[in-house]
């Protein structure tokens, strides 16, 4: 069952070959029996599961279930779920039961997915490896040395080990797509503003956007169709109609103009990297596409604007862990400024620290209009660059991290190398714009997977979601699996 | 050495909106402790606000209404700070780009003249919720009820210089928002607050002093006598070759002084940066001109038109228009009666001693507008004396009936009019008091005061007194 | 760009973040060099730039003023780590 789409599971348990409890108990023994190794969740919720699973039969018996009736799904462990633990990956709310339910989740449950459980992400979805994670670090399924990116790595491993046919995940700076590449799936993180932020734990508001995991862009297609659209609880998202995702998948590549950024293949590109990023495009000209060289010259400033923009507003987004309402309080406060004060300082991790520091930091007295306010200027550089690209190109390729999983431990003392290993995929949510990760091969060097981003510009989901189909038609890189998980324990 | 005292205030007044500025809870006063906070106004991870439209129409019409500029593209922004009555460890308020710019604010001196107060600013902030300080074993409680209520922060310019001249110019900001519909005006539930920035200057020096902030003070009286403590206790203190702290400072006022709050002094770096949950609030001329149309009579206005329409004294049209709800009332009984002058009397007069007496207001008045007409009306059709509709207001007040003509049927209390019936009680007066006749005929006119009063003992205060004169003049003539 | 230990200090209080003395170098270290990233943007020159505060340039919606809340307080204190009579405890607050 783990080899089939999303629309094959569909057909099986409308067929009646197998039930959703079936089908959800075939997951949970995986995770039982893989997830020891892997650590992709932090939480599993094999009751609830199943029993939403015997819902879901019910529905597809009377005939009355949509085309995700009855598949299972993990979520992220910041998606809020009412009366399950909703931990963010953190100390501080290890102990957090969340009272309502994030609107992207409540939409997928409406439509009958049932939860297997929450995973394994960087604390605060502040990291690219999973190593900050309070539960420990979530493991690359296809070599357990290394790490399967971040933030969302956990969603991605689940996914990547088919420990789940599709996840959530939430991409503020490459967090969805930067895993997917590491990990060999495909992922999509959609426009801001596409999908309701409501009940999704921020980092940082205004860079912050939910997408999905999946095994193909088919069924990223349907999964992102139905957690798309307007929320009246979130101000950002937009009142805009969602497209039908599926209905373009198939559409020509004929002269499709794909614009090749010249900053995202400079020296600190690895060259395995860049032979499978240059080889997908060979696949592209084949599919009948021109290419263009374009520039986005101010790609360089992405990381330094970045790493104020999202500091500064994770500082204050992060003020409402306070040991008062929920969450970590310290044992025995001398005062109430001792209590604010251990009760952070004992709840949040060290990066978490760092970046609430960094963001207070440029907020301050004196400060804010050489950080914050230039790297809002900044943004907006970047921004037009993307503009202007989009003026000539349909979309965007290039890499999505400029070299493959590293080995666990190997930057977790160096922020510093950590943060620049996001460099291409920053800049797309400084704008806002949509963006995935393909799988296009392998590094000859230490064959690990790598992915290929294509970006699209503002609510262009499904153009992106079309090229990456029509790639997938024709190459199989996205059914590889990490042979110790292709077979059944 | 002479010295000048410089003041400005920040009014905080509650916008009596339905729910609160971001979420849909109710803003509903005095309910069971954090039964009306929701997820979002407990700031629960992953809530988002959005923006209730009354607020940004209340906020609108008060601009307008003090002649300020709307801000077209105003913006919300965090205000950083710990503290556990504030769930989000910031408040959402506006900074650099307030929904209301430059304002003002006429006053009337004592000296008769008018002074303009310059109102800096006006912007839509959250109220925080309550800390409780009642001994839960050496602990605080919160309650979150009032967290997320909308305000409209006012803030003045440094332009007044007395105490009496803040009171005025707050008495003016209060009776506004409440003629604009907007608060409720309670002082005392906290629905309109008032902290002042108070320094002093050598007479006739240029910059100001350093400031001292007195924090919520929540009645009027306490604002003049906070403000002036103060002024003494900062010449005091320079006078006597000290410096001035710049402070927050808090009025107690049961030992009249003030004194520093300095948990509020450590580390206020508020660090103001755009709230990104929220977008840039768009006002438009065509929702400007809807919000203008709605814009009710102001208080200088209806003034005018009081003494104008009603011809009305300066003093009644300005009594009568110092609240909306009392000019309202007024003109109520004034309309149905078409008595206006006698309307005036009796809201000025027996009406206010009543409600200030049970510290009422006049919102809960015992006697309504339509009471007070039906009395005011048989006042004026000769039903009732003037002396008798005073019983029978206070039988209204007491709640023993619903009209004036009920009160009056029941007690018996109609005037006696019919002049062969006071002919009567007249005739047997006189001749049971032949010696009273007698000195009256005989010059001493005095002595008419006293048949009258026995006249209209024998009717019971009925017999109508005009009647009763001629009528015994007529009589003692004889 | 180099912070020193009292300001890490400084800002870890702002921040209401307890930091073991023995971590506060590194600390100042690491936001050293953060902010020595950071300010590779002092080359540009972007003063004539708008600032950009969101991605979309949007304008806010309004909700219509309407009560949709119903009580929920029992459910809402269960994560508390202390109540008391429908109340959050906190160690006392100093006015």
């Amino acid at each position: 069952m783990k080899n089939r789409s999303l629309t094959e599971l569909s057909a099986g348990l409308k067929s009646g070959e197998f039930s959703s409890v079936e089908l959800t108990q075939y997951f949970l023994q995986r995770i039982s029996n893989y997830d020891t190794d892997l650590n992709a969740f932090i939480t599993v919720t094999e009751e609830q599961a199943l029993s939403a699973a015997k819902v879901a039969d019910e529905k597809i018996a009377a005939g009355s279930a949509t085309d995700l009736t009855g598949i299972p799904i993990a979520y992220k462990d910041l998606f809020c779920t009412e009366g399950v633990r909703t931990s963010c990956a953190s100390k501080m709310l290890d102990n957090f039961i969340a009272p309502y339910t994030a609107t992207a989740v409540e939409k997928l449950t409406q439509a009958g997915m049932p939860m297997l459980g929450k995973t394994n992400m960087d604390e605060f979805a502040m990291g690219s490896s999973n190593e900050n994670s309070f539960y420990g670090a979530a493991k690359n399924p296809w070599d357990l040395e290394r790490v399967p990116g971040g933030s969302s790595g956990g969603s991605a491993v689940a996914v990547a080990a088919k420990l789940a046919p599709v996840s959530l995940g939430t991409d503020t700076g490459g967090s969805i797509r930067q895993p997917a590449s590491l990990t060999g799936i495909t992922g999509i993180k959609p426009t801001y503003g596409r999908v309701s932020r409501f009940g999704m734990i921020a980092y940082a508001s205004s860079l912050d956007q939910g997408g999905v995991f999946a095994s193909s862009a088919e069924d990223c297609a349907l999964v992102l169709q139905t957690m798309s659209g307007f929320d009246a609880k979130d101000s950002t998202s937009v009142e805009r109609g969602v497209p039908d995702f599926s209905a373009s998948l198939n559409d020509s590549l004929q002269e499709l103009k794909i614009g090749l950024p010249k900053e995202f293949f400079d020296e600190g590109l690895d060259s395995n990297v860049a032979d499978v990023v240059n080889e997908a495009i060979e696949a592209y000209k084949k599919l009948g596409a021109e290419i263009v060289e374009i520039s986005l010259p101010n790609t360089h400033l992405a990381i330094p604007s970045y790493y104020v923009i999202a500091p500064a507003e994770a500082s204050s987004n992060l003020s409402r862990f306070d040991g008062v309402r929920y969450g970590y309080r310290c044992d025995e406060p001398k005062d109430l400024t001792d209590m604010y004060m251990r009760s952070r300082g004992e709840g949040f991790g060290s990066e978490v620290k760092r970046r609430i520091m960094t963001g207070t930091y440029a907020l301050s007295a004196g400060y804010y209009d050489a950080y914050y306010l230039k790297a809002q200027k900044i943004r907006r550089l970047i921004s037009e660059d993307f503009k202007q690209a989009f003026e000539n190109v349909d979309v965007i390729m290039g890499p999505v991290a400029p070299e493959t999983a590293f080995k666990i431990g190997e930057k977790s003392d160096d922020p510093i190398s950590m943060y620049l290993s996001d460099i291409y995929t920053l800049s797309l949510n400084l704008a806002g714009l949509t963006g995935m990760s393909v799988p296009a091969g392998f590094s000859r060097e230490n064959k690990m997977p790598v992915g290929l981003q294509i970006i699209g510009n503002y609510f262009d989901e499904a153009k992106i979601l079309n090229v990456a189909h029509q790639y997938q038609q024709v190459t199989d890189w996205h059914k590889k699996m990490p042979s110790a998980y292709a077979g059944e324990k | 050495m002479e010295w000048e005292t410089v003041i400005g205030l920040e009014i905080h007044a509650q916008l009596s909106t339905k729910s609160k500025l971001f979420s849909g809870s109710s803003t509903e006063y005095g309910q069971q402790p954090n039964t009306q906070a929701n997820v979002v106004d407990l700031a629960m991870p992953g809530v988002l606000p959005v923006l209730n439209t009354e607020a940004v129409r209340m906020a609108t019409l008060f601009g307008l209404a003090i002649d300020a500029p709307i801000g077209r593209g105003n913006v919300f922004a965090r205000k950083n700070y710990f503290y556990p009555d504030l769930p989000q460890g910031y408040q959402i308020s506006q900074f650099d780009k307030p929904i209301v710019e430059l304002g003002h604010m006429d006053i009337l001196l004592e000296n008769g003249e008018t002074k303009r107060i310059g109102v800096t600013r006006a912007h839509l902030e959250q109220d925080a919720g309550k800390s409780l300080h009642k001994d839960y074993a050496g602990m605080t409680g919160i309650d979150l009820n009032r967290s997320g209520t909308p305000l409209l922060e006012i803030v003045s310019e440094p332009d007044m210089s007395s105490a009496k001249e803040a009171v005025a110019y707050m008495k003016k900001i209060h009776a506004l928002v409440q003629y604009l519909g907007i608060n409720d005006g309670n002082l005392q539930e906290g629905s309109f607050r008032c902290d002042a920035n108070v320094s002093v200057r050598p007479k006739g020096q240029k910059e100001l002093g350093t400031r001292a902030e007195l924090k919520n003070i929540n009645s009027f009286r306490f604002v003049e006598r906070a403000i002036n403590i103060e002024v003494e206790r900062q010449i005091d203190i320079i006078e006597d070759g000290g410096k001035v702290v710049q402070e927050t400072r808090l009025y107690d006022p049961d030992k009249n002084e003030t004194r520093s709050m300095r948990s509020k002094e450590e580390a206020n770096d508020y660090r103001y940066f755009p709230d990104p949950d929220l977008l840039p609030i768009e006002i438009t001329d065509e929702f400007i001109e809807t919000v203008r149309a709605t814009m009710p009579e102001l208080p200088q206005a209806k003034y005018q038109r009081f003494m104008a329409e009603y011809a009305l004294t300066d003093y009644d049209a300005g009594v009568l228009t110092t609240s909306r709800a009392v000019a309202d009332y007024f003109e109520e009984v004034a309309k149905s009666t078409n008595e206006a002058k006698l309307s005036a009397n009796w809201v000025i007069g027996e009406l206010s001693s009543h409600l200030n007496a049970d510290d009422l207001e006049i919102s809960q008045s015992p006697v309504s507008a339509e009471m007070l007409s039906s009395l005011v009306s048989r006042i004026a059709d000769k039903t009732i004396s003037g002396k008798i509709a005073k019983e029978v207001f206070q039988a209204l007040w007491a709640g023993e009936g619903k009209t004036a003509d009920e009160i009056i049927e029941s007690k018996g209390l109609k005037q006696i009019t019919d002049s062969g019936a006071i002919e009567g009680m007249i005739d047997e007066i006189v001749a049971s008091n032949p010696a009273q006749v007698e000195q009256y005929r005989s010059g001493k006119e005095k002595v008419f005061g006293f048949f009258v009063g026995q006249v209209m003992k024998a009717s019971q205060g009925k017999a109508n007194p005009a009647q009763v004169n001629e009528l015994l003049k007529d009589k003692l003539k004889e | 760009m180099s912070l020193t230990v009292d300001e890490v200090k400084k800002i870890a209080f702002l921040a209401r973040l307890s930091i073991q003395e023995e971590n506060i170098e590194q600390y100042s270290q690491d936001l050293s060099s953060i902010f020595g990233l950071v300010e590779q943007m002092n080359a540009e020159n972007v003063d004539d730039i708008e600032p950009m505060a969101h991605p979309q340039d949007a304008m806010q919606r309004l909700r219509d003023d309407v009560v949709t809340e119903v009580d929920q307080r029992e459910k809402l204190l269960s994560n508390a780590p202390l109540t008391e009579d429908g109340l959050f405890l906190v160690p006392k607050v100093l006015d």
